[in-house]
């Protein structure tokens, strides 16, 4: 499989009241192409954080070290991007390892046969050098940011937030295949009508003219993953975007997940505090701890032989079906 | 005899105009040091039940008995005493509290509305409260929004017991909790009823959870029950469809047989 | 990091608080520098300013102290400006807090009569209760608070709705605590942030109508205003531009100085209202 994202030692803060707090600590890990990868972690573990830097959506004023390396694949044209790092611009703030040399000098470009891939990083570089970086860049390759929206579809947690309550749900839609299809607004709102059937929503004619207040959570989720796929992006980036629905709904959401990024080939990263949610998900588990990577592995041996003593902590505190009882062992007890 | 007896109870709203009913005729008893969970799909009524037990809202009909009395009867100064015996803990322990507050004033507050202890002494029964609940006593003079979430859950439920209750209604009280807390809360409930002989009214959506805790469960869907019996009996063998797909919903983990020592 | 040291943090909250601490010592002084009436004769007519070093700000067509006619005005728009705000504010506070409380009938009738304070201009209702009931400082503050005690009304009110539904006030109510200790204890300490919030534009509001009811002599006529006084050099502007410069240009730093000072105040509290 060849590697969609490279991660090197992502040290992300933030400033807090003059305080700078850390949120990652040095993350280093590759995303390959079409693999559903799971990252997990409680509160605190830097999870977010993580899909925030991916997306390039990290707020203002985060001090930002390593690099995030993009290999997106060479799709339909001449927009084949290459790319280095999304969102940490210099514009943002501070960045680490600024010393250090150009991503193009230190890299290997098209090694082995596949011109539109250039492998695993070496060595680090910041965001400044992508101008740079296109001046050397080989002419197959065309330079281009990842763009959210285009090349990453990103779905939020609370819908209810994510979406905006005064326009209706089919423009919200339509705006982004629109703004990333090139589609005139006739063709997007038919592409909206067509995306509002692939995530099962009833009676998509009357959804389009319908206001986010008017569904379900479990309903907006869905038009939110509409939205989050509509320019058919490579990655598609899902923040405990099942935490704050019911049960039921939430299985919905995974099998539509499951569903979408099956068919469309999409990469996954689906963010969650569940871990038995991932397992149910993923090829591949990520453990994040205080910021800090703590496990990677396939999502079989994550839980059937965890290697780290969190990772079992957390098998263990999952209360399951299956799981014995508190009751009983409090009445063993007594 | 049963602690609560909740009989017919129903609850209508107006939603876009039409009336519809968030609690309809629901019947359910919980005796004391039992723990009765209400599971179902959000907008099957949980939440509603919670606060027409608790007097948050009146009911359109039925009854409720609190330990042997009509609590529905009870009003002002009369209510106000019965409360005492009848506490809640709240999903979000952020919103739970007034946001000015102190962890002491959270736990002095209830300890002088009902003449628990005097002025003096009640210092002293803060901290005693916060040993109980494992906190530290030093977490007194801290404002609440500056204590981990977890620690504060455990400053909700010692405030839940400074008035010596018998039933305590936990609304999703550990649905927004770590995992690793999560089981130490539901150890140190467990705990207080074992010693105390609370009864709990456990309102969640994860049934994991409910079976890990609670001794019935009372499956609803859109304001009625669908099914009621003994929590695991229920849980490993659904009848309803609405309990068979909560079952079905719930995640699970594949784990080979050799981890289950 | 403490409130202060937060407040001054912004250009705009430091030169605000240095402009109302230069007015406060200026009302506060005013007596001890000035004794004696500011409107007694102190020299000749229309001596223009940096002339004569014991009257630096010269004298107006009646022979007063300019100088010391600015410090009393001080004195009168500040306690003008401060005493008609913070009527306005327990009104409005103590209405919006009652209709969000009572909601049904009550909350329709207080919000009615709301609405018909809110639709006469409120310059004009100032100035018909004046006209009225005679110029006299305290009848100028009651006449400006009638006429601003509405926009805190219904933000006290709004807050003190969505308060209500929040589960600590449920929280309290479940451990017993009386409906009054909720609505002063738990509800009425948050509401009133975004209502003092209002604060400083109607300080500045309320300083802006004394000066117009003086302009218009429905000042207090025992006092001297910085209103007044612009009034008085307004016939000599051609002959004595400085009579209506000086009090004007002090109107204009006293509400600038209100302002920035208010926006400092709202900036420091909405970030710790981010923080947590």
């Amino acid at each position: 499989m060849t590697v969609l994202l490279s991660i090197r030692d992502l040290v992300i803060a933030y400033r807090r009241d003059g305080i700078e707090v850390p949120a990652l600590k040095g993350v280093s890990l590759e995303v390959l192409a079409g693999e559903r990868l799971a990252i997990i972690g409680e509160s605190g573990s830097g999870k977010s954080t993580l899909a925030l830097a991916v997306a390039g959506l990290l707020a203002r004023g985060a001090r930002v070290g390593g690099t995030i390396g993009w290999l997106l694949p060479a799709s339909a044209g001449a927009k084949a991007p290459l790319s280095v790092l999304p969102d940490i611009s210099p514009s943002r703030g501070e960045i680490g390892n600024s010393g250090a040399g150009s991503l193009l000098a230190t890299s290997k470009i098209g090694e082995g046969g596949d011109h539109s891939v250039i492998s695993p990083l070496e060595g680090e570089m910041s965001g400044r050098t992508e101008r740079g970086a296109k001046d050397r860049q080989p002419s197959a390759l065309a330079t281009s940011q990842p763009r959210l929206g285009r090349d990453i579809g990103f779905v939020f947690q609370d819908p209810s937030s994510s979406l905006d309550p005064v326009i209706p749900i089919g423009k919200q839609i339509a705006e982004v295949a629109r703004t990333h299809l090139d589609l005139t607004w006739p063709d997007a709102y038919t592409k909206a009508k067509t995306l509002l059937e692939r995530v099962h929503l009833p009676n998509p004619d009357a959804t389009l003219r319908a206001y986010p207040h008017q569904l379900s959570g479990g309903q907006k989720q869905r038009v939110a993953i509409a939205a989050a796929i509509a320019a058919a992006p490579k990655l598609l980036i899902a923040d405990e975007a099942t935490s704050a629905i019911d049960t039921i709904v939430q299985a919905e959401i995974v099998a539509l997940i499951r569903r979408l990024v099956a068919e469309d080939g999409m990469t996954l990263i689906f963010i969650s505090h569940d871990i038995a949610l991932a397992t149910t998900l993923a090829d591949r588990i990520a453990v994040l701890r205080h910021g800090e990577l703590v496990e990677l592995g396939e999502a079989r041996q994550i839980i059937e032989a965890p290697r780290h003593a969190y990772t079992r902590a957390l098998l263990d505190a999952h209360l399951g079906l299956d799981a014995k009882p508190l009751l009983d062992r409090q009445g063993a007890s007594a | 005899m049963s602690l609560l007896a909740v009989s017919n109870l129903a609850k209508r709203y107006r939603r876009g105009g039409k009336p519809f009913a968030a609690v309809d005729d629901i019947s359910f008893e919980i005796g004391p040091a039992e723990t009765l969970a209400l599971a179902g799909p959000s907008g099957s009524g949980k939440s509603t039940i919670a606060k027409l037990v608790l007097r948050l809202i009146e009911p359109d009909a039925g009854r409720i008995d609190f330990e042997g009395g009509d609590f529905l009867a009870l009003s002002g100064a009369a209510l106000r005493t019965r409360r005492a015996r009848l506490q809640m803990v709240f999903q979000d322990p952020l919103a739970a509290f007034n946001p000015r507050a102190t962890v002491a004033r959270v736990l002095d507050d209830p300890l002088r509305i009902y003449n628990i202890a005097s002025r003096a002494e009640r210092p002293r029964r803060i901290a005693a409260l916060l040993e109980r609940v494992g906190l530290d006593t030093s977490l007194a003079a801290r404002a609440i929004h500056e204590i981990s979430g977890g620690q504060r859950q455990r400053v909700a439920i010692a405030r839940a017991i400074a008035t010596r209750p018998s039933l305590i209604v936990l609304d999703e009280a550990v649905s927004a909790l770590d995992v690793s807390v999560r089981g130490q809360i539901l150890e140190l409930l467990l705990d207080l009823q074992r010693q105390e002989r609370i009864a709990y009214l456990f309102i969640s959506h994860d049934l994991g959870v409910i079976r890990a805790v609670a001794h019935r469960v009372v499956i609803l869907d859109a304001g009625r029950i669908a099914e009621s019996g003994d929590a695991r009996a229920v849980i490993a063998d659904p009848q309803s469809a609405v309990g068979k797909a909560l079952v079905a919903a719930t995640p699970k983990l594949v784990r080979t047989s050799q981890d289950a020592s | 990091m403490s409130r202060l040291h937060r407040f001054f943090r912004t250009p705009e909250a430091i030169a605000g608080a240095l402009i109302l601490a230069l007015l406060v010592a200026m009302a506060l002084a005013a007596p001890l520098l000035f004794p004696g009436d500011p409107q007694a004769i102190a020299g000749p007519a229309l001596l223009p300013p940096f002339q004569d070093w014991s009257l630096p700000l010269g004298t107006d067509r009646l022979g007063r102290d300019v100088l010391a006619e600015l410090f009393h005005g001080a004195r009168t728009s500040l306690a003008v400006g401060l005493a008609a705000a913070a009527a306005a504010l327990l009104i409005g506070a103590a209405v919006g807090t009652l209709a969000g409380f009572a909601s049904g009938l009550l909350d329709e009738v207080l919000m009615r009569v709301t609405d018909a304070f809110q639709t006469v201009p409120s310059f004009l209702l100032a100035l018909a209760f004046v006209s009225i009931v005679g110029p006299s400082l305290g009848v100028v503050v009651a006449a400006i608070a009638l006429s601003a005690w509405t926009g805190p009304a219904r933000v006290a009110r709004a807050e003190v709705l969505s308060i209500r539904e929040r589960d600590y006030v449920a929280g309290a109510r479940i451990i017993g605590m009386h409906p009054l200790e909720i609505a002063f204890r738990e509800v009425l300490p948050n509401a009133l942030p975004p209502v003092l919030a209002l604060s400083s534009v109607i300080v500045a509001a309320a300083i802006l109508t004394e000066a117009a009811l003086s302009f218009l002599g429905l000042g207090d006529p025992n006092r001297v205003t910085w209103g007044g006084m612009i009034a008085e050099g307004r016939t000599v502007l051609r002959t004595a531009p400085f009579l209506s410069i000086v009090p004007g240009v002090a109107l204009v730093l006293t509400v600038l100085g209100v302002y920035l000072a208010g926006e400092g105040v709202v900036e420091s509290t909405a970030v710790r209202r981010s923080l947590s």
